[in-house]
Formats: C-alpha cells, sequence, structure tokens
C-alpha cells in the first residue's frame, strides 16, 4: 500500500515541486512503513524518469499516450485513480498547484477519497490521519481529519524540504483504460513563457505595487530580478492597469507564493495583499511611508524612494556577485 | 444555455480571524458576509455573455449550500443580476459534501455551463467545482481565465504554470475560474435591489451525504518578530543581512 506521487513535468523535464513531493511522500511513507511510487504522465525521457528514485521513490510508473501531451482533467485523473487502485495506494500526493487543484478533485470522487488541499507539514497523526492545512488565505492553520481508507494531499508549494537520498527505483509502463468521455476538452493553442523564471516555482521574487509609479519604471525589478534568478510580480492594481501581466499578480485574488525571498517594492501590503505572500520565509518592504501594513508582515524594511533605494540593491548585489 | 454559477458565502476579506470555543470554531461574531471575490467574478462574466451574445444565454442561476444566514448573500447575487436562485439548506461540512449536493440538486436541470470559483476565500478547498464535474461525469476545465460564447460554441482560456492554453469543450461541462474572466466584479444598483426581492429564491432539502474529512481544531499563525529596519542611507547593510543572516542570497 504504497504512497503515490503525481510527479508532474515541464517540457519533459520534472518540476522543481515534483522533487518536493516526492521528498515529502517519502517522510510519509515511513511513518507508515511503506514506500512510494512516482506517476509520470507524458514524454519525460528515460535519464530524467529516473530521477524521482533519488528522493524516495522505489518504483516510477509511467504513462505515455500522444493524446496525453496537454493536461486533459478527465483523461489524467482517470490515469491517476487506475493506478491509485492497481497499486493499493492509500495515500495519493499532488502539489497544491494548478494542476493539482484541477485533478485532485476528480480523484477523490472517483476514489471516494478525502481531500485535503494545501497541507504544509507532514501529518501529526496516522490514526485518525491528521494534517494541517492553510485556510483564510493564508490567515490561520487549520488540523484536518481524512475519514476515509484512501487520503489525498495536496501540499503547499515550497513548504517542504528536498531531501536527496541514495534509492535505485525500477521503471515501469502502465497502460490505461479510457472511453470517449477522458477526451471531451481540446486544447487549440498553447502560448509558453520562456527564458522567464516561474512565479510558482521561484526561490526569489522581486514585485512591484502601485509606489513604483508606472510601468516605465519596471527596469530596475526586472534587472534584480534577474541579477537573483528570481521571478517578477505585482499587486493588484498594477495588473488592473496594465502595468504589467496579469500572470504577476500575487495575493487573494491572484498567485498565492511561498518564496524564500519576497522583496516588495512601493506596496502598501494591504491585507488582501498580504493573503498571497505572507507565507514567504523573508519579506523585504521598500516604501516611503513608515506607516504601510507591508512593515509589519516584513522581516527587512528600507523606508525610502524606490527611485533611489533599487539602484543602490543593484549595485549591492553586484558586489555581492563579484566577492563569492 | 443556462448557466449555473456556484456560490460560496465567506467572511469579507477584511475580516480579523479569530476562533472560539477552544480553537474548534470560527468566531463568526460581527462578521460581515460576502460572496467569494472568484464567485463574484463569475458572476460577473455569466452576466456580461447573458447581455452580449444576443441570447444564446436562456439564464443564470446561482446556487449556495448553506443554511438560512446565507440568504442574504444569495439576494445579493440576484441583485447583481442572476435570475434565479437555489439554496440547499444544510450546513457545510466539506467539500465533497457540498459538490455532492449540488449535483443532485442540478442533474436534472440541464445547465450547459456550471461555473466554480478557484478556491473558497474561507477554507481554501480548491475542489468543489472539480469534485462537482467528476459527480455529474462532465468534463471540467481549470483555472479559467477567460470565457467566451459564441452560438453554441464555448472557448475558454486556461493559465498553466508557466503559461496559457485556449480550449474548446463539449457541453454541458464546468468552468473552474480565476482571475482575469472579469475585471471589477458587478455591484448592484438600487433598481437591482428592489428586483431581487421578487426573483426566486428556492430552497431544496438535503440529501442523504457524507463529509470525509473533518475540520478539528485551527490555530493563527506564530507573530512575526519586528521588521528589521536598514538606513536607507546603508542599503549594502540589507544585502549583507540577506547573505549572512537570512541566508537567502
Ligand atoms: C476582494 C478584494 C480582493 C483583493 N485582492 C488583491 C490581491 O489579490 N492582490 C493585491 O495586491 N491586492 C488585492 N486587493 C487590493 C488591495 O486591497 C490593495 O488595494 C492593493 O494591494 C494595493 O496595492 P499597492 O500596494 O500596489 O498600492 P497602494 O496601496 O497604492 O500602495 C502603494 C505604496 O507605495 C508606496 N510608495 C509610493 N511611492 C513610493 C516611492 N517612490 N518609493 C517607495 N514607496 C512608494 C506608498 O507609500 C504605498 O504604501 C483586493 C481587494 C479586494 C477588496
Amino acid at each position: 500500500m504504497p504512497v503515490l506521487v503525481y510527479t508532474e513535468n515541464w517540457d519533459g523535464k520534472f518540476k522543481k515541486l515534483s522533487f518536493e513531493l516526492v521528498s515529502y511522500a517519502s517522510e510519509i511513507a515511513k511513518m507508515m512503513g511503506t514506500s512510494v511510487t512516482a506517476l509520470s504522465i507524458g514524454n519525460v525521457e528515460q535519464n530524467e524518469l529516473k530521477k524521482p528514485g533519488s528522493y524516495g521513490a522505489s518504483k516510477i510508473i509511467e504513462v505515455k499516450d500522444d493524446r496525453l501531451n496537454h493536461l486533459i482533467n478527465s483523461a489524467y485523473s482517470s490515469i491517476i485513480s487506475q493506478v491509485a487502485e492497481s497499486e493499493g495506494a492509500n495515500v495519493i500526493v499532488f502539489s497544491n498547484n494548478f494542476t493539482g487543484k484541477a485533478l485532485s478533485p476528480r480523484v477523490s470522487v472517483k476514489l471516494k477519497a478525502g481531500l485535503v488541499s494545501g497541507v504544509t507539514a507532514l501529518p501529526s497523526n496516522l490514526d485518525p490521519f491528521t494534517v494541517q492545512k492553510k485556510v483564510f488565505t493564508g490567515k490561520a492553520f487549520a488540523n484536518v481529519v481524512i475519514k476515509s481508507d484512501i487520503k489525498i494531499l495536496t501540499l503547499s508549494q515550497n513548504s517542504f524540504e528536498i531531501i536527496e537520498t541514495e534509492n535505485n527505483a525500477t521503471i515501469e509502463a502502465f497502460t490505461p483504460e479510457f472511453t470517449d468521455n477522458d477526451f471531451r476538452t481540446e486544447v487549440k493553442d498553447v502560448t509558453k513563457v520562456t527564458g522567464k523564471v516561474l512565479l510558482t516555482d521561484a526561490e526569489i521574487v522581486v514585485s512591484g505595487g502601485r509606489g513604483m509609479k508606472g510601468p516605465e519604471n519596471w527596469k530596475p525589478i526586472e534587472e534584480l530580478a534577474e541579477l537573483l534568478v528570481a521571478a517578477t510580480a505585482c499587486s493588484r492594481p498594477v495588473s488592473d492597469e496594465g502595468w504589467r501581466p496579469h500572470e504577476e499578480h500575487t495575493g487573494q485574488t491572484g498567485k498565492i507564493i511561498a518564496p524564500n525571498l519576497y522583496i516588495a517594492c512601493g506596496i502598501s501590503g494591504a491585507i488582501q495583499h498580504l493573503a498571497g505572500v505572507s507565507s514567504s520565509k523573508f519579506i523585504v518592504a521598500i516604501n516611503k511611508d513608515n506607516d504601510a501594513p507591508i512593515f509589519e508582515a516584513a522581516d527587512y524594511g528600507i523606508i525610502g524612494d524606490v527611485n533611489k533605494v533599487l539602484p543602490e540593491i543593484i549595485e549591492a548585489v553586484k558586489e555581492l556577485k563579484a566577492e563569492s | 444555455m443556462k448557466i449555473l454559477i456556484c456560490i460560496s458565502n465567506v467572511p469579507d476579506t477584511t475580516t480579523k480571524i479569530r476562533f472560539v470555543n477552544d480553537n474548534t470554531a470560527f468566531d463568526t461574531n460581527g462578521v460581515q458576509w460576502i460572496i467569494n471575490p472568484w464567485d463574484e467574478l463569475a458572476l460577473t462574466r455569466a452576466l456580461e455573455l447573458k447581455e452580449t451574445t444576443g441570447g444564446a444565454i436562456e439564464k443564470v442561476t446561482v446556487i449556495n449550500v448553506g443554511t438560512k444566514d446565507t440568504e442574504p448573500t444569495l439576494r445579493k447575487a440576484l441583485a447583481i443580476g442572476a435570475d434565479d436562485a437555489i439554496r440547499v439548506n444544510t450546513e457545510p461540512k466539506d467539500a465533497f459534501f457540498v459538490a455532492y449536493h449540488i449535483s443532485e440538486a442540478v442533474k436534472n436541470e440541464g445547465y450547459d455551463m456550471i461555473i466554480a470559483g478557484i478556491d473558497s476565500s474561507d477554507y481554501n478547498g480548491a475542489a468543489v467545482g472539480g469534485m462537482l464535474a467528476e459527480f455529474l461525469g462532465v468534463p471540467s476545465v481549470s483555472s479559467v481565465s477567460s470565457i467566451d460564447v459564441e452560438g453554441d460554441n464555448v472557448s475558454l482560456k486556461r493559465e498553466i504554470d508557466g503559461g496559457s492554453e485556449v480550449i474548446g469543450t463539449q457541453l454541458p461541462f464546468v468552468a473552474i475560474i480565476q482571475k482575469g474572466v472579469a475585471i471589477e466584479p458587478r455591484i448592484p444598483s438600487m433598481r437591482g435591489i428592489m428586483m431581487a426581492r421578487k426573483k426566486p429564491l428556492n430552497v431544496v432539502e438535503p440529501v442523504e451525504a457524507d463529509a470525509l474529512t473533518e475540520f478539528v481544531s485551527y490555530e493563527l499563525p506564530q507573530a512575526k518578530a519586528a521588521c528589521k529596519m536598514v538606513d536607507p542611507e546603508n542599503v549594502k547593510e540589507l544585502i549583507n543581512l540577506l547573505h549572512t543572516e537570512a541566508k537567502v542570497i
């Protein structure tokens, strides 16, 4: 009765969060005295396919089919349920990202398995099976008991350390059964953002608010992000104004992120904005108003004008890079 | 085409979150209740489509699983412009329980497009839409950021991590929406509020159903240590702290 992990790939490479998930699942498996099976759907090369083994998976199941090059909720959730049944898995782990949110509810109904999304830590108890999750958009935590035999968890991103182990995993192909009902949606066009660090995957995020005054002032944010291998983000009014693309909007009604470092430039720190970023490990705030609520959420702050402070930060980072 | 929108009744986004009964229940004292922000955007888009597609959309219905206390939220949805409302008369226990009740209430009602928000801002289950699609045996398209209708054709944009896709779907289906479907939510007009009083709000009794999860207790995050202020004349110090103390760069 292994722990089953859905390890997602992006253009044939596993996402970083997939390894985070395997590490997490391995710890649950240890608690339960069982093993981890990773499931990969789509085209992933053999060399890449072995990788979940280095994080604790002892078996990797591969499902390939030309119709599976895009995420199709019905088909994918059907595959995951079939694999869970054939493996006899009683815990299934997803990431709490767009994909996990799309698939886990369908699998939950197929298997009549209780689902807890946005889990932040290992189960605190196995009987009854109890996990902690974020509620009220990051403003509190709840302890939730899953009562069904099969349990499904989606893990909050960046809430578990990636742990490398030595493990030799076996790779097995699995051929799922489909019905026509599994393919009732069709992807007609795809736009990929390339060459940029993905906001939800980023360890460092540089973000700008209305205090940046206009899209023409974003150069230093982009430059700093590039230096730090960071993603760029923004507050809601900034994307509403069209200064920045909607994908960058973080907060209650945008993306919820949890990077190691979030640098907020000219952002007041409204409660709805903080809802999306307060799980960051460290927050830096640059704001000219010493009363701005962002300083209550921040770990480090500079009271000052972004136009003056940002170029100096860039210089200091360059110096640091030159030294090391 | 008939559109159904699943509405969650949630505390206002500025609510100070507190718990009572030894941290086993959310303190509803003094809380203002609102339509979950995503669901409000879904409703706004449905009404825009109804107005701009020349009769393609027959009706926009809203549904909520909740006790009588949630009726003001449904009335607000009617005031914004929904044609009618359904309330399944029971305390929502978890996403599985809610989705099952919605599916039972609407499975024979012929809705072509069902819209749910990507999550509910209270318990952040992010599950009702997907579960509902599975209970009804229909396709789901998730993290949708735009919806367009032309005759019987629905075209959607779905955000994926690192890009977006244009998706076509057979009807009926469930759209699980997020930011982008509409920019600003509509607010009720005076006339809308007057009309809402006369619009149908149908109460449906619950069926036998299980919840698979149980929320047993709550905790507030630990208070953050005070923010360390860095002298704006010495920005280098910030980078130094991030490097040597926080160790994040
Ligand atoms: C239902 C609902 C949902 C919402 N969801 C979100 C959400 O998801 N995300 C979100 O971000 N917001 C959200 N909001 C909006 C939120 O309430 C705030 O309005 C918003 O976050 C403010 O954005 P801001 O900080 O960029 O702008 P402002 O509040 O205008 O703050 C700008 C800041 O910049 C500072 N500043 C100005 N000039 C300079 C300068 N030269 N140098 C340094 N500092 C400067 C100012 O002191 C100020 O603190 C939501 C609101 C509602 C009602």
